[in-house]
């Protein structure tokens, strides 16, 4: 765990850069984390973005590849034009949640 | 009476039986308590001989034999296709309307493969040039192939995780490299192993020691490929991202989901179906009574019948211990031990936790072994080979198997420099 400086705040992050406290997540934080990737959010980014965050608050667990691609609005092969390699951790990532269990 | 409902009749759920039988003998002798186990069919495949099949080390009827003598003749067993759990009404439904209401209930119904998720993976050229090795019918299939295949592009493909047995599939690759050696084919085939993860292995410790392996078979790594489709028509796999790997003969490890009725029984499951399960009491996360094991779980440690086997030794301490109202006192670490075979009449082990990796050292005895661990060695594959004895004579029963510890035993371990300060 260390403390990093996104969009003018400071955060605690992982390793790996994934948020450790969802409640420090704003959408400039996710627009610099992006900008940090080279990614340009569009609405379609933020589809799966509000989905991927809204059913972590609900149910504490992030959901999969498979059910972003079934209950987000976003096919998966879009999903992979959107997040590059893979969907499910870097659409978490610009989610502000922790990273999903499943990319072990 | 107290009912005790087991789901499946695998692995997990013969050895809770067994277990929960031998503490409960006078109980259910006084008609105090009773138990019953549901199964979908009769037949209870020894799963790590799957592996074999493919390559004629085993037939298939030299790894299936019937369920019910491997339970406990005190127990009701019932074949019967599970409709769904209510956790609110304490009920068990089976398809055939059946009601089965339990004061404990344990799934153990374990994972299955999913090919029709991987688009065109179950269509054109499944089970001809496209197959799976997790089922029986698959493994038989995949043997008739090989037996007859002349050489040409062999892709073995991982379409995402968690899988059961994660190290089988390069198993497979290894013991394809043995096989086309003894064919005196081996300079007409293409191995490639191809995985959604960055390494060969799920555990980076595991993807440092052993990656000379693949480089030493010649076996081709592709990483973070994620499967998208299958042309079975071309012999094209592609991922998600639009890469393509050809094939001439596809072995696909499918999506793994766990049991259908898991989905239909309210907040049991996650969304691929897998039991919601407290990674250290066992305890499910959607009611106090319910209890998982084994393959069904989400809980983040390898699905394999070690650690069902390891699980089962402190599920049936908590089981007991919830019959007879007290805290639940076993903790799961996550404990797992594996061999591997690595072909040429060589295997390795390997034993670790949800929080140790796999570490060099010796097993179960520290410094005698005799099985040494992360090290390829000729012991280790005759480890695997008499394995099959243990699991139907020692395993299933429930015995605790002697020197072997349900959770992780340090000793034995060489610890890397920055484990040991």
């Amino acid at each position: 765990m260390t403390t990093t400086t996104i969009a003018g705040k400071d955060l605690i992050v992982d390793g790996e850069g994934f948020l450790q406290q969802p409640d420090q997540w704003s959408r400039d934080v996710a627009e610099a984390m992006a900008a940090d990737l080279g990614l340009s959010l569009n609405e379609r980014h933020w589809l799966v973005i509000d989905y991927m965050r809204n059913t972590y608050l609900e149910t504490g667990q992030a959901p999969t590849i498979r059910s972003l691609g079934k209950q987000s609005g976003v096919p998966v092969k879009e999903l992979y034009q959107l997040f590059p390699k893979g969907p499910a951790k870097l659409a978490a990532k610009l989610a502000g949640i922790p990273k999903p269990h499943g990319c072990i | 009476m107290r009912q005790v409902v087991i789901l499946g009749a695998g692995t997990a759920g013969t050895i809770m039986a067994n277990r929960i039988a031998r503490q409960n003998r006078a109980a259910m002798a006084a008609g105090d308590l009773a138990i019953t186990v549901v199964d979908q069919d009769g037949k209870h495949l020894y799963q790590p001989g799957l592996l074999f099949v493919p390559f004629g080390v085993y037939r298939p009827e030299d790894i299936v034999k019937p369920r019910r003598p491997q339970l406990p003749r005190q127990v009701r067993f019932l074949v019967s296709q599970i409709d769904r759990v209510e956790p609110d009404g304490n009920q068990v439904l089976l398809t055939d309307g059946t009601a089965l209401p339990y004061d404990v209930l344990v799934v153990a119904t374990g994972t299955r493969i999913a090919p029709e998720e991987t688009e065109g993976l179950t269509g054109t050229g499944w089970r001809k040039t496209a197959f799976d090795f997790y089922t029986l019918e698959g493994a038989s299939a995949l043997a008739e192939a090989l037996a007859h295949w002349e050489g040409g592009k062999l892709v073995i493909n991982v379409v995402d995780m968690p899988i059961k047995c994660p190290v089988a599939p390069l198993e497979f690759a290894f013991l394809a490299d043995w096989y086309f050696t003894e064919r005196g084919i081996r300079d007409q085939v293409d191995i490639s192993y191809v995985t959604p993860l960055p390494g060969a292995f799920t555990k980076p410790a595991a993807s440092s020691t052993l990656g000379y392996l693949l480089t030493n078979k010649g076996i081709t790594l592709h990483t973070e490929f994620n499967a998208g489709e299958v042309d079975g028509t071309a012999g094209r796999l592609v991922s998600w991202d639009e890469r393509e790997v050809p094939y001439d003969l596809l072995v696909s490890i499918p999506l793994h989901m766990g049991s259908a009725f898991v989905g239909r029984s309210p907040g049991l499951g996650d969304d691929l179906d897998f039991v919601l399960t407290d990674p250290a009491t066992l305890q499910a996360k959607v009611k106090d009574n319910i209890f998982a094991l084994g393959d069904a779980t989400n809980v983040p440690t390898s699905k394999a019948g070690s650690v069902a086997h390891f699980q089962a030794e402190v599920l049936s301490e908590n089981i007991q211990a919830y019959l007879e109202h007290r805290p639940l006192p076993e903790r799961s670490d996550g404990h797992a031990n594996c061999f591997i075979e690595t072909g040429f009449g060589k295997g390795l082990l390997i034993d670790f936790n949800y929080e140790v990796e796999p570490l060099p050292g010796r097993f179960p005895l520290p410094k005698l072994g005799p099985l040494p661990l992360l090290k390829e060695s000729r012991i280790n594959h005759w480890g695997k080979m008499a394995f099959r004895w243990i699991y139907w004579n020692m395993l299933l029963p429930g015995r605790d198997l002697p020197l072997v510890t349900a959770n992780l035993d340090m000793r034995g371990k060489d610890l890397p420099a920055s484990h040991a300060a």
